[in-house]
């Protein structure tokens, strides 16, 4: 494939290693957190670990759409389905996600409620002109990326004078969550160390580069914006050992070919039109955080499903044994979970991190787990 | 299909409209509605000897040696996509079904679900597809049955096909017969029909010039089985890929498999049509390929046999069976690592950015 296999060059990809081994100091350890689930899922799925010294470790964070979706977002969604008779629209790993009650959204799909897994929010807007009977609602997850789209189509069905239609929005901020571990790793043993950050790649390209300034000034610690190819997640990870060698911390740009200092000037006015920030979002694993996420905007009020429908939120626990909290703040690997590869698996998740290929422990589990069993060998020779 | 009617009525007041005409409950009442589709499409478009006989079951000898029997039910939407229909495709998958024991087919026997309101025109179409297959691999249906369902009760039409065949002397094929240093083979290109049905699908709707791959695979395996008699393993990897028929080998042979990602034969508009939707071709279905797996020692004579045969052309020897008390299925990723290439977990669903 012309403009994406020369970004998955193994000729260059070893060049890099080599580079990258060349740089690291010995005596230290980098500490580098990728944020974004899609590059948790390049570096599973080339095996990228396989290129990278012992010390530097990769730490998945919590940018994985439907991992950081709270167990009572997609209770509210199914109650819409079900109680409300509504036809449900989302994207497709939410289908997965463990609700309350050992179920989830495909189950209830099985169980006679209306729900629909779309490529595109667009056909939303198609299902409800052509259901005018029928009430239908796009469950909007998601960070910057999926949001633009959420907001194109709040305008057209206002446009359009739909009356059947309405969002319940769902997504969030990529900033705040990155503020938040950073603060997580600073003022407690909560947190984990991080040296530095992978910055996202698509939502970068809505938010802009100049959206992670203000915390890589305040915390001091390097961000490097990086496509989801694997050579520029190598690319990346050289960026980021040469400013922590060189004792610095700024913002730079891999992915240069997509991203911008201000982003996507039209997509952000037009979810600054439709949108409003929340005061609050429950986020799965890290908690309450404030002013981490998006509803709908007073003006569009008549689209909002929590306010059509009178939805009130309640906060469900995550499972007792369930580690995907730590694992999403980076300070535990999914090994350390007691339920990983047990209980809990990609064809039974007790866990959001296990749902999708973007989830740390789906990512390990699917693509690497085979490495547990090298490295057990290996402590047997040892031994 | 052969309930009691044996020769072709000419008393029917009005021929069947195959224009025009719907499947209606009649057609499955085992009266003469029933009788009237029977012989005037089903045995008209699959006539042989034991179809003109008028019973309900096939005699035939038997045949000394092995026998094999399989049986497979399909449901596709769309019944017709570029490259083939439900119709073909029944006859192909339970072919190859029988053809992995390194068997030839002898018989087919089919089997028709209709739904109500089903065009008769579509369903002709269907038919003479199964035919125009059954024809072309020289394997004859020879006793069928045919019921209606209500309107919404189905999808238009099911077909379960069920085969037998016979396993020449020597030939012994199974999924438990890997061993470590066997050699992995795959008959061509992988994920094209997956792919192709996928495009057409209504919520998707992009274009592709893609076709199905979908083949009766006898031939080809008739080819390899004389060359190269004691192939350990075949299946075609149908539902769930080439992923999914690599660990079902590795979990009954109780050992481990690596494949090269570098020389995986993959087209270009089968990775970029999953690049885009976030599939994996690995785990995209096929209905005209095989996966081998034969020693070391056989390995490039079994691919010089599949490379001359027209449904191997792009054949290829893309990895080998290893030790592996885990049963991993690995792959050498192009980029210069390792990754496993596990069991599909539920559907294979697209990643959301």
């Amino acid at each position: 494939m012309k403009y994406i296999d020369e970004f998955r060059d193994g000729a260059l990809a070893q060049q890099l290693a080599r580079a990258i081994a060349r740089e690291v100091k010995a005596e230290r350890r980098y500490h580098l957190m990728e944020f974004c689930g899609g590059h948790t899922h390049a570096i599973s799925r080339y095996g990228l670990i396989d290129l990278l010294p012992p010390n530097v470790r990769m730490i998945h964070g919590p940018g994985c759409p439907v991992c950081v979706l709270p167990i009572g977002r997609i209770d509210s969604a199914i109650e819409l389905a079900r109680d409300h008779g509504a036809m449900v629209c989302t994207y497709a790993d939410t289908m997965r996600v463990p609700a309350s009650g050992g179920i989830s959204l495909m189950k209830a799909k099985a169980q006679g409620a209306d729900i629909r897994m779309l490529y595109s929010c667009a056909d939303t807007l198609t299902l409800a002109q052509k259901h005018p009977d029928r009430q239908v609602v796009f469950f909007a997850i998601g960070f910057e990326t999926t949001t633009p789209p959420t907001a194109l189509i709040l305008k057209q069905a206002k446009a359009q004078g739909l009356k059947n239609f309405s969002v319940f929005c769902n997504h969030v901020l990529t900033p705040p969550a990155i503020t938040h571990l950073l603060t997580l790793a600073e003022a407690s043993a909560e947190g984990a160390r991080l040296d530095g950050f992978i910055g996202p790649a698509h939502v970068s390209t809505v938010i802009g580069s100049a959206a992670y300034e203000p915390f890589v000034t305040r915390f001091r610690k390097p961000v490097v914006i990086a496509g989801f190819e694997p050579l520029d997640v190598m690319q990346a990870i050289l960026m980021l050992v040469r400013q922590l060698n060189e004792e610095r911390a700024e913002v730079e740009n891999e992915f240069t070919r997509a991203v911008t200092p201000a982003g996507n000037v039209k997509a952000k006015a037009l979810m600054a039109e439709t949108l409003a920030l929340r005061d609050s979002f429950e986020w799965r694993g890290l908690g309450e955080m404030p002013k981490s996420a998006l509803q709908i905007h007073p003006d569009y009020r008549e689209f909002d499903a929590e306010v059509r429908f009178g939805l009130t939120y309640r906060k469900v626990a995550d499972h007792k044994s369930c580690q995907c909290g730590a694992i999403l703040r980076g300070v535990k690997t999914p090994r350390e979970c007691k339920v990983f590869g047990t209980a809990c698996t990609p064809d039974n998740p007790l866990g959001s991190c296990m749902v999708s290929s973007e989830g740390a422990c789906a990512a390990y589990y699917t693509y690497g787990r085979f490495r547990d069993v090298k490295r057990g060998a290996a402590e047997e020779a040892n031994a | 299909m052969s309930k009691g009617n044996s020769k072709r009525r000419a008393d029917y007041i009005r021929p069947l409209d195959f224009k025009n005409g719907r499947i209606d409950m009649s057609h499955g009442s085992g009266g003469r509605a029933s009788a009237q589709l029977i012989d005037e499409l089903f045995a008209e478009a699959f006539d042989n000897d034991y179809l003109r006989q008028g019973n309900d079951q096939a005699a035939f000898d038997v045949t000394a040696g092995r026998m094999v029997m399989s049986t497979d039910a399909h449901v596709i939407s769309p019944l017709f996509f570029p490259g083939g229909d439900i119709g073909c495709l029944s006859v192909h998958g339970t072919i190859n079904d029988v053809a992995m024991a390194g068997a030839r087919p002898l018989y087919l026997a089919a089997s028709f679900v209709l739904e109500e309101g089903l065009p008769l025109a579509d369903l002709k179409r269907i038919v003479d597809s199964m035919a125009a297959a059954t024809r072309e691999a020289k394997v004859s249906i020879v006793t069928g049955d045919t019921k209606v369902v209500e309107q919404g009760k189905g999808d238009g039409v099911f077909i379960t096909t069920t085969g037998i065949g016979v396993v020449p002397s020597g030939v012994d094929v199974r999924g438990d017969r890997a061993c470590a240093g066997d050699k992995i083979l795959v008959s061509g290109t992988i994920g094209d029909h997956g792919v192709a049905v996928m495009a057409l699908r209504e919520e998707l709707s992009f274009e592709t010039a893609l076709c199905s791959d979908t083949a009766a695979l006898h031939t080809l395996v008739a080819a390899m089985v004389e060359e190269v008699p004691d192939i350990h393993c075949l299946r075609d990897p149908t539902r769930g890929g080439l992923g999914t028929t690599l660990n079902e080998f590795a979990r009954q042979s109780g050992c481990g498999m690596v494949i090269q990602e570098t020389v995986l034969p993959v087209r270009p508009e089968v990775s970029a049509a999953c690049e885009f939707l976030g599939l994996d071709p690995l785990y995209a279905a096929n209905e005209g390929k095989l996966v081998a797996i034969c020693a070391a020692a056989d390995a490039d004579r079994l691919l010089a046999v599949m490379r001359k045969h027209p449904l191997g052309v792009n054949a290829a020897i893309i990895g080998e069976a290893v030790e592996d008390d885990h049963h991993f299925v690995q792959m050498k990723t192009a980029f210069g690592g390792s990754r496993i290439v596990d069991w599909l977990t539920g559907e294979q669903l697209p990643r959301i950015c």
